[in-house]
């Protein structure tokens, strides 16, 4: 969204995404980045339950960029990269799965120390990983190269045609975007 | 920069409960509007607080978190503090958190009334 001169990044051990959007660290484009998050993944043909979680997961990972890793500022770039992740007979609309890549140029933090904190403890803030976690198949945090943070998140159908788990314990339903 | 004050938050007291209304998405850009409004009302300590969330269709942690602030608020304040009406996928990111069970949930804003 921002028309300023920023080098996109190469995913590595990636073929080029399907889909890429970059914008900046104002919170104002986060509806529109999980809408795009959602109206992809129903086309890829996840369930509402599965769209509503996927936005939720990329809206989380995209707040965190925000707050923890530009401390706020609004004018630092973040990149999504959304992949298919190829079904049986390799069309996109009948997808096994997703995977998005959330890149920033933000501060570099070691990915041990990305946590979510203790659920007992009653206090505002930090949800954001658990969130993440709980909603996505696989989330994986690692330094770029040279500056910033990758999060690569994915998400699978289930082979039995069922897609409303979420992985939570008590939970019975999903975000929306 | 851009325009981040597009939520409406609507405010009114019946039978001493101060109802706080907000509609549309509660996130990151807008949670802060929310929380102003919430402050504003616990400034009166009020017996009960009702925040009825029947018309927000989304909310992520920022909201949840804002939320939470309020409640311990409340308990300070010795002030009733519950959610009412809320659709199942913001719900949900109650129950992913764990945090369904720490708010009085309610139906409805009737409900929420009395409960």
């Amino acid at each position: 969204m921002s028309e300023r001169c920023m080098t996109a990044p190469q995913v590595t051990s990636n073929p080029a995404p399907d889909l890429k959007l970059q914008m900046i660290s104002d919170p104002v484009y986060l509806s529109g980045a999980r809408e795009m998050d959602a109206s992809v993944s129903r086309r890829l043909g996840f369930n509402e339950e599965a769209c509503g979680q996927i936005a939720l997961a990329v809206d989380e990972a995209l707040c965190n960029v925000i707050r923890h890793g530009y401390e706020r500022r609004r004018d630092g770039p973040i990149w999504l990269s959304v992949w298919p992740i190829p079904g049986e007979n390799g069309q996109t609309g009948t997808a096994a799965g997703i995977r998005i890549v959330v890149e920033d140029e933000a501060k570099q933090v070691d990915p041990a120390q990305i946590k979510s904190r203790d659920l007992e403890e009653i206090r505002p803030g930090g949800l954001g990983v658990h969130i993440i976690r709980q909603v996505m198949d696989e989330v994986s945090f690692e330094k770029r190269d040279t500056i910033g943070m990758r999060l690569t998140l994915v998400k699978r159908k289930p082979k039995d045609g069922t897609q409303s788990c979420c992985g939570s314990d008590n939970c019975s339903n999903a975000g929306g975007a | 920069m851009a325009d981040d004050s597009g939520i409406k938050v609507n405010s009114e007291v019946k039978d001493g409960a101060v109802i706080i209304s907000p509609e549309g998405d509660v996130d990151l850009s807008r949670s802060p509007v929310l929380r102003n409004s919430l402050r504003q009302a616990q400034n009166a300590k009020p017996k009960r607080l009702i925040v009825d969330l029947g018309l927000v269709d989304y909310m992520d942690s920022s909201g949840v978190a804002t939320l939470v602030e309020a409640l311990q608020i409340a308990r300070r304040n010795n002030t009733r503090m519950v959610l009412c009406a809320m659709k199942d996928r913001v719900r949900s990111i109650f129950e992913i958190a764990r945090l369904d069970t720490v708010f009085t949930i309610a139906g409805s804003r009737d409900a929420a009334m009395t409960v």
